[in-house]
C-alpha cells in the first residue's frame, strides 16, 4: 500500500493544507494526534473513519468551529490558498470561501428553505438582483427545495433539509465546502441525488470539497482522493480508485475480507505512521 | 355591561406594557438563551436615567426645562446609555460565560440586576420622581360621551406607542438580513456560526434592542406610576406574561400580556370583593402557576419541530 501513496494530492498545487494539528477538547481530552492532509484545488476528497475518529473534529479545526464547543487547536497549522487560517472566526473563514457543511443538517427549522438559503449570503454584501440570481442558481441545482421554498425547513424531510443546508452554503459563494457526513440517516437513492449534485458543483462551479463519510464505497465512487482515520490520526491515504479496491479497507469497511468470517480477535488496527510533511 | 367592558378595555390597555416588559426578556431569551433577571432592572435604569437627564440637562445647556429640546437630548442620552449598558452587559458579564450552563447564566444576570439597580440609584439618588411625558392622564371623551366608559387617554396613547413598537421590530425581523440573521440565531446558534453570521454582533443587537425597549418601557410605566425602585417589581409582572405566552414568542408576548392585564382587572373588580380585594398582585402568579400545569410552554411556546 505504500506505492500507492505516492499517487499523493500533494502533487497539485496545496490549496488547502492542515499540518499536523492537534485539538484538545476540555483541556483534557485529546481528539486530534497530529492530522495532516492536503486538498488541491478543484478536488473532492474524503475523509473516511469509523465513528469518533475525528473526521468531524478535523473538519471543525479547519472550520473554526472548534470554540464553541470547547475545543482548541494546540498544536499544528492550517493553510488555505498559502495563508493561515487557523486564527480567523468563522465569519472572517466564510468571506474568505470555505464554509462547512454541518453533520447532521442543521437547518433552521423555524425558518422557510428560502429564508434559509438567504442566511447564507449573510457575508457577502451584494444588491438584490444578485441575490436572486444566487438564489436561482441554487433552485437550478436542487429544484426540490424551490417546490418547498415556503416551507418551514423543519417539516421538510431529510434529504431536502440536507439539500437545503447545501444550498445555504452555496449562498455564501464557496471555493471549498467543508461537507460532514452528507449520506446520515438518508435512504440510499437520496444519497446518490445528493452526491451527484456535488459532484456536478465540482464541475460546473469549480468548488473543491472535503467531505467527511462513514459511507466509504459511495464516497470514494465520488471523490478523488482519500485519507482514512482511525483514532485521531491518519491511518491510510491514496488514490481514491486505489483505496475502494483496498483489501484492508474492504475489510474494515464493508467487512468483505474473502477469507469467511474473522474473529473479533484478529481485526487489524494501524500503528501511527510517521510522515515527514512540512 | 359598560362597566365590564370599561374594566376589560382598562385590563388590556395596561396588558400592552407588560407584554413591552416581556418583549424584552423574549428578545434575550431567544437570541442567546438567557433569562435575563436583569430587564426590570434595566427598565428601571432607563426611566431613572430619562429622568435624571431631564433634570440636569437645563442647567447644562441652558434649555428651558421642560422644553421639547430637553426632552429630545433626555431621550437620545437615555437611549445611547441603554444600549451602551446593553452592550456592556454582553461583552463582560455574559460573553466569558459562553457555553457555561443556563443556571450560571442565570445566576450572572441575577448579580447584574443589584448592580444595575445600585448604580442607577448611586448616580441619580433614591427619591421618587415624577415623569411627565406630556399626555394627558384624562378619560377619552369620544367613549365619555358615546358608551359612557371612562379610558384613560394616556393609557390609549401608550398601547398605541407600544403596538407601534411591536408591528415595527415584527417588520424588522421578519423581512431584514439582520432580522432573519437574529431568527436563524435564535433557532441554531452553531449552525449560524457555520455560515458566517457573526454572532458577537448579533447578540449586541439583541441587547442594544432590548436596551431600547426597556427604555419605552420604562418611559411609560414610570410616567404612569413614577420613577421609583417599584418600578423593578412591575416588571416582574412580565414573569407571568411569558409563562402564558411562552418564552421564545414574540406574538405570545403580546398575548399573553393582554390575558393578564385583562385578567388581573376583572379579578380584582368581580372576585377582589369577595377575598377582602388586592387580589391584582398576586393574580396573574396564580393563573401562570396553574397554566403551567396544563401547558408548561405556553400558547406560542416555540414548539419543538423533530422529525424522527
Amino acid at each position: 500500500m505504500n506505492t500507492a501513496t505516492n499517487i499523493s494530492a500533494a502533487s497539485a498545487a496545496p490549496y488547502l493544507s492542515i499540518n499536523n494539528v492537534e485539538v484538545i477538547y476540555d483541556h483534557v481530552i485529546l481528539v486530534l494526534k497530529g492530522v495532516s492532509l492536503t486538498v488541491p484545488k478543484g478536488g473532492i476528497v474524503a475523509l473516511l473513519g469509523a465513528n469518533g475518529a475525528g473526521k468531524s473534529t478535523t473538519l471543525k479545526s479547519i472550520s473554526n468551529l472548534l470554540g464553541a464547543e470547547r475545543g482548541d487547536v494546540t498544536k499544528g497549522s492550517i493553510e488555505f490558498k498559502g495563508q493561515r487560517v487557523d486564527q480567523l472566526t468563522p465569519n472572517e473563514l466564510v468571506k474568505r470561501g470555505v464554509i462547512q457543511v454541518m453533520e447532521g443538517r442543521h437547518c433552521f427549522a423555524h425558518l422557510t428553505i428560502e429564508e434559509n438559503l438567504l442566511t447564507g449570503a449573510y457575508t457577502r454584501s451584494i444588491s438584490r438582483a444578485e441575490l436572486k440570481d444566487s438564489l436561482e442558481k441554487v433552485y437550478h441545482y436542487f429544484p426540490r427545495l424551490k417546490e418547498r421554498r415556503s416551507s418551514q425547513a423543519g417539516y421538510t424531510s431529510g434529504g431536502e433539509q440536507q439539500m437545503c443546508a447545501i444550498g445555504r452554503a452555496l449562498m455564501a459563494k464557496p471555493e471549498m465546502i467543508l461537507l460532514d457526513e452528507p449520506s446520515m440517516g438518508l435512504a440510499p437513492q437520496i444519497v446518490e441525488e445528493i452526491f451527484e449534485i456535488v459532484k456536478d458543483l465540482n464541475a460546473k462551479e469549480q468548488v473543491s470539497f472535503l467531505l467527511a463519510e462513514q459511507n466509504t464505497m459511495v464516497a470514494l465512487r465520488y471523490s478523488d482522493f482519500g485519507y482514512i482515520m482511525e483514532n485521531g490520526r491518519i491511518v491510510m491515504e491514496g488514490d481514491a480508485k486505489y483505496l475502494a479496491n483496498n483489501e484492508d479497507v474492504k475489510e474494515f469497511y464493508l467487512g468483505l475480507s474473502g477469507e469467511g468470517r474473522k474473529s473479533f480477535r484478529d481485526v487489524k488496527h494501524y500503528r501511527r505512521r510517521k510522515r515527514w510533511l512540512s | 355591561m359598560t362597566f365590564f367592558f370599561e374594566v376589560l378595555i382598562g385590563g388590556l390597555l395596561s396588558g400592552v406594557l407588560y407584554a413591552l416588559v416581556a418583549l424584552g426578556f423574549v428578545l434575550i431569551f431567544k437570541a442567546s438563551g438567557v433569562f435575563n433577571f436583569a430587564q426590570g432592572a434595566m427598565v428601571f435604569f432607563a426611566a431613572l436615567t430619562f429622568v435624571g437627564f431631564t433634570e440636569v440637562l437645563p442647567g447644562w445647556t441652558g434649555l428651558a426645562p421642560g422644553s421639547g429640546a430637553v426632552f429630545w437630548l433626555a431621550f437620545a442620552l437615555a437611549l445611547s446609555s441603554m444600549i451602551v449598558l446593553g452592550i456592556a452587559t454582553e461583552k463582560v458579564v455574559l460573553r466569558p460565560l459562553v457555553n457555561q450552563p443556563p443556571i450560571t447564566l442565570f445566576m450572572a444576570t441575577i448579580g447584574l440586576t443589584f448592580f444595575v439597580e445600585g448604580v442607577a440609584q448611586g448616580i441619580w439618588g433614591t427619591s421618587v420622581r415624577g415623569l411627565d411625558l406630556g399626555i394627558d392622564d384624562e378619560p377619552v371623551m369620544f367613549l365619555m360621551d358615546n358608551f359612557n366608559m371612562l379610558v384613560s387617554k394616556f393609557d390609549v396613547i401608550a398601547a398605541a406607542i407600544a403596538l407601534v413598537l411591536f408591528v415595527t421590530l415584527a417588520i424588522l425581523f421578519q423581512y431584514t438580513k439582520v432580522g432573519r440573521a437574529l431568527r436563524a440565531v435564535a433557532d441554531d446558534h452553531q449552525a449560524a456560526l457555520s455560515v458566517g453570521i457573526p454572532l458577537k454582533h448579533i447578540w449586541a443587537i439583541v441587547w442594544g434592542v432590548a436596551g431600547f425597549v426597556a427604555l419605552i418601557a420604562g418611559l411609560i410605566w414610570g410616567a404612569r406610576n413614577g420613577v421609583q425602585f417599584a418600578l423593578t417589581f412591575t416588571a416582574l409582572k412580565a414573569l407571568p406574561v411569558l409563562i402564558l405566552g411562552g418564552f421564545t414568542s414574540v406574538p405570545g408576548a403580546i398575548i399573553g400580556g393582554l390575558i393578564i392585564g385583562a385578567s388581573e382587572k376583572l379579578a380584582e373588580v368581580y372576585l377582589g370583593p369577595y377575598v377582602g380585594g388586592g387580589i391584582e398582585g398576586w393574580f396573574p402568579y396564580i393563573l401562570a402557576m396553574l397554566f403551567l400545569l396544563v401547558r408548561p410552554e405556553g400558547l406560542f411556546g416555540e414548539k419543538h419541530i423533530d422529525r424522527v
